[in-house]
């Protein structure tokens, strides 16, 4: 496959210990615009860890992540300064936790978690946030007149959707995945990947996801990077490697998936 | 054997560090300043940061008020008043006017304050965000970012569940045009006399050990929505005593069978009108 336009963010050898744990062992990785990039590999293996130091939120002991919206990867996200990385992850970034009860506010009603960004980015007029509101949640298919709901009145399956609506509505161009899925019983899941692979490619979003779900990943990803002990053994294009893996844990793992 | 104190009770170098801390909160309006609080001969809660501050900005030339809930006559107010009596010498007055200085526990007197003058604020809860967010280390650095969006979240939710902004009182300002300040517990209906106050207005909170300021001719304004705006409540009934319709009244039960009366809750300010 060809993503033709430059990354919009690339790591260079992420590093990160956990005192004698080594978490990340230079870890390299680059995103397109527009790409949904899956992390897969077993647990502990180092995908949340990855995540996290993409995003900002762990500084590795060494290396770099460098970011930009225009092929310029002019911004360093260990360089930048809090309230900037604030301001990143509040708009132009999203992060989706995989329990929604992370990132939700249990006490504010689904139609304020919805808008929280917009009052961030200096929304004053509570009409038009009411009809943002409203828009996102019919678009991630919850019942507009559970607006003003709290959240602990929803399925997990809702909580989760209502974490996604509230993080697209500032339209990111990139979106931070952390097994989003785990915690949907399957007949939800089904639902949940496709309402996710639709608003994917409707708002051109970028995608790193972490799951240890092979099926999610062949799903949703363009490509997937496998890891095991805090390295990258094997990345690809996902039909390539899932189909035909070349390393052999990545064939032990795509060996071990249960039949459905 | 008589007990001599310092004048104004505290010691000057604890006056000395308040008035620097109270210097810097000027210096930086609506920003909560951490001071060394002392142990004051009356508990938390009951005015205690107030009583500080007064103490370290008091002389010998100036002139007290003490309201409590507007009035000058009740417990807390009569016994601040006469502590500084007898801690300091000074002369205590119930005239707005006359004040120099004026310490108050939740109102701002009728009366329009004066250049010159210094309001003292009791404060219990410094921290407007201390409800919606409960990490002090959070709620430092959502000031340095002057990220405000919890307080707005505060509002879209008020309005949500009750149709308007119902914050009747410690209505959440914006002080200078950057700092998120809370006004102490002052009816919201008080809000609008701090805007641009030609007086100097001083926030002390003793348990919490916070300073903060608003200094004279600043801006302070309410949050809200622009479909939204600012609208405090106050009774539409006169006072039952001086017959003032625009002042803030208390509504107080008078005999067994749940009788009520609205009268104004600043009793200088209903005297001088009877």
């Amino acid at each position: 496959m060809n993503y033709s336009p430059a990354p919009i963010l690339i790591a260079r050898d992420l590093t990160l210990s956990f005192g004698a744990l080594c978490a990340l062992e230079s870890v390299s990785l680059e995103i397109h615009p527009g790409e949904v990039l899956a992390i897969v590999g077993e647990s502990g293996s180092g995908k949340t860890t990855l995540l996290n130091a993409l995003y900002g939120a762990l500084a590795p002991d060494a290396g770099e992540v460098r970011f930009g919206e225009n092929g310029e990867l002019d911004r360093c996200v260990q360089a930048l300064p809090r309230q900037q990385l604030r301001h990143l992850h509040r708009s132009a970034w999203g992060y989706v936790h995989q329990n929604p009860r992370d990132a939700l506010r249990m006490e504010i009603t689904a139609g304020g978690n919805i808008v929280e960004r917009l009052m961030a980015a200096g929304e004053r007029h509570y009409g038009t946030l009411r009809e943002k509101a409203l828009f996102w949640l019919q678009k991630v298919e919850i019942d507009p007149k559970r607006i003003d709901d709290l959240p602990g009145t929803f399925s997990g399956g809702m909580q989760q959707r209502l974490q996604i609506a509230r993080t697209l509505i500032s339209h990111p161009y990139l979106l931070f995945m952390d097994e989003p899925t785990s915690g949907l019983d399957v007949s939800v899941q089904a639902g949940f990947l496709d309402l996710l692979r639709n608003l994917v490619s409707e708002q051109r979003m970028a995608v790193i996801l972490v799951t240890h779900d092979l099926a999610v990943a062949r799903l949703l990803a363009g490509r997937v990077a496998v890891m095991q002990r805090g390295r990258i053994i094997e990345t690809g294009v996902t039909d390539q490697v899932l189909d035909d893996p070349q390393h052999p844990y990545t064939q032990l793992l795509v060996s071990s998936v249960l039949p459905a | 054997m008589t007990i001599y104190y310092n004048f104004a009770y505290l010691d000057e170098g604890t006056k000395k560090k308040i008035r620097r801390t109270l210097l810097k909160a000027v210096a930086i309006p609506g920003h909560q300043i951490p001071f060394a609080s002392r142990e004051m001969p009356l508990p938390y809660g009951w005015g205690t940061g107030g009583i500080q501050v007064t103490a370290a900005v008091i002389g010998p030339e100036d002139i007290l008020k003490v309201i409590d809930q507007g009035s000058d006559d009740t417990t807390n107010a009569v016994s601040i008043r006469s502590f500084f009596r007898s801690a300091t010498g000074v002369r205590t007055t119930t005239l707005t006017r006359e004040a120099t200085l004026i310490q108050t526990r939740h109102r701002i007197p009728e009366t329009p304050l004066h250049a010159g003058q210094i309001l003292v604020y009791q404060v219990p809860m410094p921290e407007p965000l201390f409800k919606l967010e409960p990490r002090v280390s959070e709620t430092i650095a959502l000031h340095a970012m002057a990220d405000y969006s919890l307080m707005y979240l505060k509002l879209y939710d008020q309005i949500t569940r009750y149709g308007r902004i119902a914050i009747g009182y410690e209505y959440p300002v914006i002080v200078h045009d950057r700092y998120l300040t809370s006004p102490s517990p002052i009816p919201a209906y008080d809000v609008p006399k701090m805007h641009m106050s030609p007086a100097l207005q001083l926030f002390g909170a003793g348990r919490e050990k916070r300073l903060y300021a608003i200094p004279p001719y600043t801006r302070v304004i309410p949050l809200d929505f622009t479909d939204y705006p600012f609208d405090p409540v106050n009774t539409r009934q006169p006072c039952a005593l001086c017959g003032a319709v625009e002042s803030y009244k208390d509504e107080i039960v008078i005999d067994d069978a749940g009788n009520r009366q609205f009268i104004c809750s600043d009793t200088d300010f209903c005297g001088q009108r009877r």
